[in-house]
């Protein structure tokens, strides 16, 4: 089956977040009510509980004066997921179209995926002790619908399609965008991590949206998955128990990220 | 400029966005600060705000000192041609005529030289010192770019670049348009700043045509349609005058009076008598006339006026529908004092609005604030206060009217929650209840009621289908209606007819109404291309037309300006195209009155020039509260406004900084709808004051802070969003400093936050009172 994804246009997006609602309407996910910190993005990152946000960025030189760049953030649906990998209850699958998503009822909510994620994406929610993100709306797709948030997009910046398609699209948006003012567009999740369902054209550089110019799945999660999972993933219930290992483990993974506040087990 | 259109049109913008990908438009946008249509702009260039005028007179000074406007277009479709009388004349700010005790001015100095005939005296070279174009072009002459610049604090290079690529649109085949909001009209010169982008739009021949217009984007998705009936005081449904009571004594007089000698309004006896007719078909609208309330000659009753009236105790009961002035009207902290002096006070909206509570603890308590007032506890006031829950838009089924004028039918998806209801059915209740209460009674003075026609259908719910049809039109039979018209140029001014609204006659010209349609094809004659006209979707004032003026989008012998995007054409026998064509679609281009463009117009050509009540062309006046002087003429303030409040004038040496408000994306006017949404609260969760990082710096406040900000009506609490998309601004070799505060405000909901119209003054426009909301003198400190 052809891959399929949203391909997310930044030079169209008006960033008037319809699509941060229609995500929490058709997920029914609660208000995350938090507040304003002197930028019009409403979280610093996702949380359990918003599986999407538009991020705000201002960048000023001399040369293009003020840019007000806007992202929307979510999961990218890797190629090769390495919060997949790194799942000791393989409660995270892939389907045949190239969304990644997770099984709930798997879930026990030992965050590792949360380290792995080479873009910080998944977060935990505490309230029913599981780990969540954007399923790239797979139930809507597998009925023959778009996802939520591209539906809403009113201003065609969000897209759905046969990621062969929308490639070609984004390198026609790009090169139009290049003779237009924008000599630095460029495609964003063509190669990076070997691909990424979830494409994007960008006015600038990676680094201006706030995304990894080249991403990498953190040292320590390839070591995760070379060496320890193969023979310890059996652990893993146990070393959440408070054994040893865990303690190991955790530590290794935690090194990642120190920051990770929502943290449940101790 | 003055519309931040991705933000509060989000769903205009995705044209743009398309105009972009398809026919290469370039999009500017001219904003105060950095917004995010600026970000999706190719070229964004930023002004003081309360200085358009300036801008705008910049732009005609350049364009006609280089001959860049549309010349065969402001030839035969504009009044540029027209002789100026002698009378006429301007020097230092101020026109002749100018009454300095009233504040107002004699404006038959201002008239055209007429020949014999009656016709208006020309000059078709438009050489003549005392035609139009010349007369605008020395108006204009004081407006050079370094002055403008000096005046709005826009970097010289950016306002060329502006110039330069708008003006390129006076080529024949280029259209252009000017997206306005409130950010134009709400202004103490709020009508001459849009009849400032009516005349650009004028010279550079892009009205009429597809992909011109000065397109109005409106506060709210029927604001059309309450326009077009008349949901202020100065209009009856379909712009038609109300009566002042000594100038339209009677109805004779009132056709006399009201109705022009030229253009199509010569036929307002029609549509005023059908109105009559529609309101009281049993009586002759030569009777019924007299039940309309006249108003006092000259006398102010705009939203200002009102709450002035209320705070002066001359209005003892209010029924506030759909409205939220608490949080919406200026100089908020008075208006709610206003309101404690109501008997009592009726509230209608879909959740209790701080208006409906405004005598709540939460309502009074103040933390910031002076208190002005004297309003300290509920116990302070003794108005009644009762709240009639509506439901929502989609609850219920009728028609709004969008910005173009398209008439399109809802249809109910939900029923209302609870006990609300439909506005149609509040006001059809009352209706029935009046009628009721004054059954039997045989008073003269209460016929208005008593002989009112109030027949929709049975029940609580009118019937909407009877309704249509009384908008429609229809000839009365026996005092019934009988069959509808085909649309306005049936209705007779004897009283055989009934309409209740005249632009909107051919909405149900039989059995179909129309606003029901929606075929999304777009058509075009054979050979012809489509320009997005839909005819079959919907329905559009007037006659289902969907650019008005469109004879202006042919060259004079009827040929399109631009074959790419041709509206309609003369055949030789006809006018066709793609669109209806908006005169006698049989009249000769080459014949009389063939290239008068304008026929709502008694001079039938688009006005450069036209009568207002501060003058025949726009003048820069700078704001009530302002931090400079008017460097182009030493009127500083609109010579024509209404002073309410002279004491409340703010001055620089207390507050320094400009302060402006404005909308965002995630919020809805006063908040009443979104700050009742959690999923909307989350995303904007408080009322902030956007500043530069240079006034941040200098006032120690930090992004995300709290600060208050104050002005001589009253202070508010908010958080400070520290950008650098807000930058000083140069204003006559000094740094002056602006600052935006979001208005969407109250105590209510899940995003509650302090009003930023407490800070807003009691000002208004000289023509419509429309409030300057948008330029005023503020100090801004770390809270
Ligand atoms: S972006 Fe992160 S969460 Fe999403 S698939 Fe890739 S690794 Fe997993
Ligand atoms: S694809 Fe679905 S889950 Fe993912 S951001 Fe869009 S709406 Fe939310
Ligand atoms: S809905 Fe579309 S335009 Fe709006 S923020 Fe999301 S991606 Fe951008």
């Amino acid at each position: 089956m052809a891959r399929m994804t949203n391909l997310y246009d930044v030079s169209k997006c008006t960033a008037c977040r319809g699509c941060q609602v229609a995500c929490k309407d058709w997920n029914q996910l609660p208000a995350v009510i938090e507040p304003f910190t002197g930028n019009y993005q409403t979280h610093e990152s996702t949380n359990g509980d918003t599986y999407t946000i538009i991020k705000f960025m201002e960048h000023e030189d001399p040369v293009d004066g003020i840019q007000w760049n806007f992202l929307k953030f979510n999961c990218m649906h890797c190629f090769d997921p390495a919060c997949m990998d790194v799942c000791p209850q393989e409660a995270i699958t892939q389907t045949e179209w190239g969304a990644v998503i997770k099984d709930y009822d798997k879930c026990i909510g030992c965050q590792y995926c949360t380290y792995a994620c080479p873009f910080e994406i998944p977060k935990y929610r505490k309230r029913e002790d599981i780990v969540t993100k954007c399923t790239l709306c797979y139930e809507r797709v597998e009925e023959g619908l778009e996802p939520a948030c591209a539906r809403t997009c009113p201003t065609g910046a969000l897209t759905f399609g046969e990621r062969d398609q929308l490639l070609q699209v984004a390198e026609e948006r790009v090169k139009f965008l290049r003779a237009n003012g924008f000599p630095r567009a460029t495609i964003y999740g063509k190669l990076e991590l070997g691909g990424l369902n979830k494409l994007f054209v960008l006015t600038d550089t990676p680094d201006k949206f706030e995304l990894p110019i080249d991403p990498k799945v953190p040292g320590q999660i390839t070591f995760w998955q070379d060496w320890i999972q193969p023979y310890f993933g059996w652990l893993i219930p146990v070393a959440l128990a408070g054994s040893a290992v865990s303690f190991v483990t955790t530590r290794i993974l935690a090194n990642k990220n120190g920051d990770h506040t929502e943290g449940g087990h101790e | 400029m003055g519309s931040n259109a991705a933000e509060n049109h989000p769903i205009s913008f995705k044209w743009l966005t398309e105009a972009r990908e398809k026919r290469g438009a370039k999009i500017i946008s001219v904003d105060p600060r950095f917004t995010r249509t600026s970000a999706r702009s190719d070229l964004y260039c930023p002004l003081r705000s309360g200085t358009d005028i300036a801008f705008m007179g910049g732009m005609f000074n350049y364009i006609l000192q280089n001959k860049l406007y549309h010349e065969e277009y402001v030839r035969w479709y504009t009044n540029a041609t027209f002789i100026v009388k002698d009378s006429f004349g301007f020097e230092d700010g101020l026109f002749t005529g100018y009454d300095p005790e009233k504040r107002s001015y004699d404006q038959n100095q201002w008239a055209f030289e007429t020949n014999e005939d009656g016709t208006y005296k020309k000059d078709m070279t438009m050489e003549d010192p005392r035609c139009v174009l010349q007369i605008m072009k020395k108006h204009y002459e004081r407006y050079d770019i370094d002055l403008v610049c000096r005046i709005t604090g826009t970097p010289k290079n950016k306002y060329l670049e502006v110039i330069e690529a708008y003006a390129a649109t006076g080529a024949p085949d280029k259209t252009g348009t000017i997206m306005y909001a409130m950010g134009t009209t709400q202004h103490t010169v709020g009508t001459e700043n849009v009849r400032s982008f009516a005349i650009l739009q004028l010279l550079l021949g892009n009205i009429g045509r597809a992909g011109g217009g000065v397109n109005a984007l409106r506060g709210e998705s029927n604001v059309q349609g309450s326009t077009d009936w008349a949901l202020l005081y100065h209009i009856l449904p379909g712009y038609l005058e109300t009566p002042q009571a000594k100038r339209d004594p009677d109805f004779e007089t009132y056709c006399a009076v009201e109705t022009p000698k030229t253009g199509y309004w010569v036929n307002k006896p029609k549509f005023i008598a059908s109105l009559l007719k529609s309101w009281w078909m049993a009586d002759d609208p030569a009777k019924s006339y007299n039940y309309i309330p006249k108003r006092i000659d000259g006398k102010h009753y705009e939203h200002i006026a009102l709450f002035e009236a209320m705070y002066k105790e001359e209005i003892k009961g209010l029924f506030v529908w759909g409205s939220n002035p608490i949080v919406g009207g200026p100089n908020a902290n008075k208006e709610q004092a206003a309101l404690a002096k109501l008997d009592w006070m009726v509230a209608v909206d879909l959740w209790q609005t701080e208006t409906s509570e405004f005598w709540s603890y939460k309502a009074v308590e103040r933390p910031t604030d002076k208190d002005e007032y004297g309003i300290k506890t509920p116990e302070d006031i003794a108005t009644e206060v009762f709240f009639l829950p509506a439901c929502s838009s989609f609850e219920k089924e009728g028609t709004v009217s969008n910005s173009g004028r398209w008439m399109q039918y809802r249809w109910k998806s939900a029923d209302p929650v609870g006990d609300s209801k439909a506005d149609l059915e509040i006001v059809h209740k009352l209706g029935l209840k009046i009628k009721e209460l004054y059954a039997g009674s045989s008073r003269v003075e209460d016929e208005p009621i008593t002989h009112l026609t109030w027949d929709y259908g049975h029940g609580d719910h009118p019937d909407i289908d009877l309704i249509a049809r009384e908008i429609n039109g229809f000839t009365v039979v026996d005092g019934k209606p009988g069959p509808q018209v085909a649309n306005f140029t049936k209705l007779m001014a004897d009283g055989t007819t009934a309409c209740s609204n005249w632009i909107y006659s051919g909405c149900y010209p039989a059995d179909e109404y129309l606003s029901k349609r929606r075929d999304n094809v777009d058509t075009a004659p054979p050979g012809a291309k489509p320009i997005g006209s839909y005819l079959n979707w919907s329905w559009c004032w007037p006659v289902n037309r969907r650019i008005i003026y469109n004879r202006a989008s042919a060259t004079p012998e009827g040929q399109p300006w631009d074959t790419d995007r041709a509206s309609i054409w003369w055949n030789g026998e006809k006018w066709i195209g793609n669109d209806i064509p908006d005169f006698g679609g049989t009249k000769d281009p080459n014949g009389p009155g063939g290239r008068n463009a304008f026929i709502m117009r008694p001079e039938e050509v688009g006005c450069i020039y036209s009568k207002r009540n501060e003058g025949p062309l726009p003048e820069h006046y700078e704001p009530w509260e302002s931090p400079i002087k008017n460097l182009l003429n030493s009127q500083d303030l609109n010579p024509a406004v209404v002073i309410w409040e002279p004491e409340k004038q703010g001055q620089t040496d207390k507050y320094p900084i400009v302060g402006t408000t404005y909308r965002v994306s995630e919020h809805w006017q006063s908040g009443v709808m979104t700050r009742m949404q959690p999923w909307l609260a989350e995303l904007m969760p408080n009322c902030f004051v956007e500043m530069s990082e240079e006034l941040a710096l200098e006032k120690d406040i930090k992004n995300g802070g709290k600060v208050i900000i104050s002005t001589t009506r009253g202070d508010i609490e908010a958080l400070a969003c520290v950008t650098k998309r807000f930058k000083p601004f140069l204003i006559d070799g000094n740094y002056v400093h602006q600052v935006g505060v979001l208005w969407h405000f109250g105590f209510n909901g899940y995003a509650p936050d302090e009003p930023a119209n407490r800070l807003t003054p009691h000002i208004g426009d000289a023509n419509t009172m429309i409030p300057e909301y948008k330029a005023w003198l503020c100090d801004v400190r770390r809270a």
